[in-house]
């Protein structure tokens, strides 16, 4: 096939029969995985294997529901987690800095592979920029110098990324097509108070969609155009090879990235270091408690934990107890849930004592 | 091959005298004391402070996120050593040098300025320094073996003392798997290579001795002494691994287990086991797994198996007890919460079906299903990991025929499913039939029950799930 061709002639350094000898500057691919773990774990794959200096690459793909991070972002000051567990909608941290996004079929995204030294973030989006217009010269589309793109002056459809390495470097953006806007303003609001941390914030924006615009603009014409002004500026054909982020023999290794990239080590604990001071309002009985909690959450796990209980509400020895099983615990509400609940099996048998036990359990879990 | 080699490796110093012999380990065992004569001659190197370079877009400051490497740590040319972010950008600081890190100018979130130090580092003056531009390629070294360097669309990354290796015997680095960060190709993947191309296991270590082949005896009449000296001593080589042990911190979920295992090995357990002939029960299932279908349930064994376990609790509720800390009294617990060991990614959780003793067996069934989709997605709550009074664990469905199940406290009693098998049986009347076996391991608590009660219940047990029509006769 024509893409096997492609890798292993660099491979196997067979006569260069096919289109490596005509392509000078670019290569167009697309994924025909929906999963972002694999998309994101290709990108990852470019950056680290291929040589970018005879030929730059743009990679186009889009995701089922899923937010992605960006590489120094804390999730739980950025996302409803809850409601993503909910609805199912994965959460990926990418390796890009940057802010948020919410991923769906109706966004579309595009990287912009090339050498450290020609990275250039503004070229890439004038040239998104130039492919709308040329689509429908009507649009009112312009790039900021945050490097987002508005349209109409105000709504923004498009948010920018990159990541640099020792001698590649890529860019990649976002462009809403068709996006869910509802589930979007709704997963991208973080109900979790008290949070303090250096992570890098998002900034929110009031979004539109492209097809709100114009209704006649589906993901695909959009795909095909920006591609269309890739190859017409790189000076290669417009032909849009299809990759699949599964193919460890067209890419070795990519199976370990994307196993990483799914790993909560990777998703929480590469959150930088931050403190959560907060107050649980837990429905006792027939009144309330108002109960302070402190804790301090360095590579996604407890590292210190005060939680301000009203004197005897627990036997002191059992409060120390659930400190110490705290401490070092992933805040992680499934972690916790089993965590206490099975520590409860080793507590005096008490059904007030239980019943206090998972109450506290319960609303501790509702700050993760 | 070596003259050639000679002609081309220029730079490389040897004495010529020694490669006039065909290649051999003994010739690449050399060429490895040398160059570590050459690098350990240093004793200490010198400190090089290095300077953040030009991240591009006119961009002069950015911010330190993380650290990949602390100071005393080594580091090798092209290793890692900081994220930075600057405008949306997060860059990979990398080493341009091998040696030691020395110091760090900056904490996590501090601004970091091109241009000024970044990490003093304490090189090896003898390794090599990547140049300013931080370019992966050697200057090709003119034959077409060796233009693996210059893959096209390929990046192979290796230092320079690797691929100097590799040139040397003759390797195209595109045919070497690279196992190090990054996919690059560390030394051990050339000598392992190397080591499949002869057929011999290289010493990982260049330090290592050279071991003289088996004497051979002389040409004398031999004592029987002599004569055993004539079988050659096989020459054992230290095998190269360089795996590492890793030490990690018990913490959460896992802490949690190690008390409560803890505590459960303080029960004085007996156990009792025995086979159950489920041959009528799987009929039964077959017939019944439709109509749970068209309900939208998926009806395993469990249900038969808990609604079984609690009918029989209803005679001997003794097993569906708990007995307090000081054992001064036991406690008969009305409900039959049957806990179901459930193996997910985190480990061994066991959530409860609360009241099975007023559950149908299908609904038995529709929790089961509830609380297996919330266990593999790891959403379990508090009410449904708690209160449980009594166990059962299908370890069957995993493998396995006879266990030694450990009782959870504060319950007193457990119950291990083995896989079902279809075993050959004698029946009645002497005739040889297929039979569905399966196993069952119990555990109970020897402190509050004895022998013959978990023998009655377990009897009891089997009985309803052999002959299943027995159960409705009971069913409340």
């Amino acid at each position: 096939s024509f893409k096997n061709c492609l890798w292993l002639s660099c491979v196997l350094r067979t006569p260069k029969a096919c289109f490596w000898s005509t392509a000078s500057g670019g290569l167009i691919i697309q994924s025909v995985s929906n999963d972002v773990y694999q998309n994101l774990a290709v990108e990852d794959w470019i950056h680290d294997h291929m040589d970018l200096e005879k030929q730059q690459v743009l990679f186009l793909w889009r995701n089922s529901p899923a937010v992605v991070i960006g590489r120094h972002q804390n999730p739980w000051q950025e996302c409803n987690l809850r409601l993503l567990r909910q609805k199912n909608i994965k959460l990926a941290r990418r390796r890009s800095g940057g802010g948020t996004v919410y991923h769906d079929l109706g966004n579309i995204n595009l990287t912009f592979f090339t050498t450290r030294k020609k990275y250039e973030r503004m070229e890439n989006l004038k040239l998104i920029v130039k492919a709308l217009k040329a689509l429908r010269p009507q649009l009112d589309v312009q790039v900021t110098d945050r490097y987002d793109i508005l349209l109409d002056r105000q709504y923004k459809i498009s948010g920018t990324a990159a990541k640099l390495g020792r001698t590649s470097a890529y860019h990649h953006c976002t462009l809403l097509c068709n996006a869910d806007k509802f589930v979007l303003s709704s997963v991208l609001k973080s109900p979790y108070k008290g949070l303090k941390s250096n992570a890098t914030p998002s900034v929110p924006a009031s979004v539109k969609n492209l097809f709100e615009e114009d209704p006649s603009l589906t993901s695909e014409i959009l795909l095909d155009a920006i591609a269309k002004e890739y190859a017409v500026q790189h000076q290669i054909d417009h032909h849009i090879t299809l990759i699949n982020p599964v193919d460890e023999t067209l890419l070795p290794g990519i199976s370990n990235k994307t196993k990483e990239l799914q790993t909560w080590e990777w998703v929480y604990g590469k959150t930088p270091k931050f403190s959560v001071s907060t107050c649980l309002n837990m429905a006792y009985k027939d009144s309330v408690l108002d109960i302070k909690v402190n804790m301090d959450v360095k590579h996604g796990r407890i590292e210190v934990c005060n939680i301000d209980l009203p004197e005897q509400w627990l036997p002191p020895g059992l409060y120390s107890e659930l400190v110490k099983s705290l401490t070092g615990s992933k805040f992680c509400p499934n972690e916790i849930t089993t965590l206490l609940t099975t520590l409860l099996r080793v507590c005096p048998q008490d059904d007030e004592l239980h019943s206090r036990w998972s109450l506290l359990c319960e609303n501790m879990i509702r700050l993760m | 091959v070596c003259i050639h080699r000679i002609r081309s490796c220029s730079s490389i110093r040897f004495i010529k005298s020694k490669y006039v012999c065909v290649f051999d380990k003994s010739a690449l065992k050399f060429s490895h004391q040398q160059r570590l004569f050459r690098t350990s001659a240093v004793s200490c190197g010198q400190i090089v402070q290095f300077k953040l370079s030009d991240i591009g877009e006119g961009i002069t400051e950015v911010t330190v996120k993380e650290w990949y490497i602390k100071e005393g740590d080594s580091v090798s040319q092209f290793d890692s050593i900081c994220e930075v972010q600057s405008d949306k950008a997060s860059v990979t600081i990398t080493s341009r040098y091998d040696g030691i890190i020395r110091k760090l100018h900056y904490s996590i979130d501090d601004i970091a300025f091109v241009g000024k130090p970044l990490v003093d580092i304490e090189i090896d003056a003898s390794k090599g320094v990547a140049s300013e531009e931080d370019v992966v390629e050697t200057p090709p070294m003119s034959h077409e073996e060796h233009t693996h360097q210059e893959i096209k669309g390929h990046k192979t990354l290796a230092t320079p003392a690797v691929r100097r290796l590799a040139m040397e015997n003759n390797i195209k680095l595109s045919e070497i798997v690279g196992t190090g960060k990054d996919n690059r190709i560390l030394k051990e993947d050339i000598l392992n290579y190397l080591a499949k191309q002869t057929g011999a296991i290289l010493p990982p270590s260049p330090k290592a001795e050279i071991v003289p082949p088996p004497r051979k005896t002389e040409a004398v009449p031999a004592a029987p002494k002599d004569r055993a000296r004539k079988i050659p001593v096989p020459v054992s080589r230290p095998i190269a691994f360089s795996g590492k042990d890793r030490t990690e911190p018990v913490t959460g979920f896992q802490k949690a287990m190690v008390k409560t295992m803890s505590a459960a090995l303080k029960i004085p357990h007996f156990g009792y086991s025995d086979e159950v002939d489920l041959t009528q029960l799987v009929q039964l299932r077959e017939e019944l797994k439709p109509l749970a279908e068209m309900r939208g349930v998926k009806l395993s064994f469990m249900p038969f198996f808990m609604k079984a376990a609690s009918l029989g609790l209803l005679q001997y509720p003794i097993l569906n007890a708990s007995l307090d800390e000081n054992c001064q009294n036991v406690t008969y617990k009305a409900s039959h919460n049957i806990g179901v060991a459930m193996d997910t990614e985190q480990g061994l959780i066991v959530p409860n079906v609360k009241n099975v003793q007023v559950c149908s067996v299908f609904d038995i069934a529709v929790e089961l299903n509830r609380l297996q989709s919330l266990g593999s997605a790891g959403q379990l709550g508090t009410s449904d990991l708690t209160g449980g009074t009594f166990t059962l664990s299908n370890i069957g469905t995993i493998g396995g025929t006879y266990a030694k199940p450990v009782i959870l406290p504060p319950e007193v009693a457990i119950g291990a499913l083995g896989k079902i098998q279809v075993l050959p049986r004698f029946s009645g009347k002497g005739e040889v039939f297929k039979a569905q076996i399966m196993n069952v391991s119990w555990s109970a608590d020897h402190r509050i029950i004895d022998g013959a009660t978990m023998a009655r219940f377990s009897n009891l047990w089997k009985s309803y799930l052999e002959n299943p029509a027995s159960m409705l006769l009971d069913l409340k």
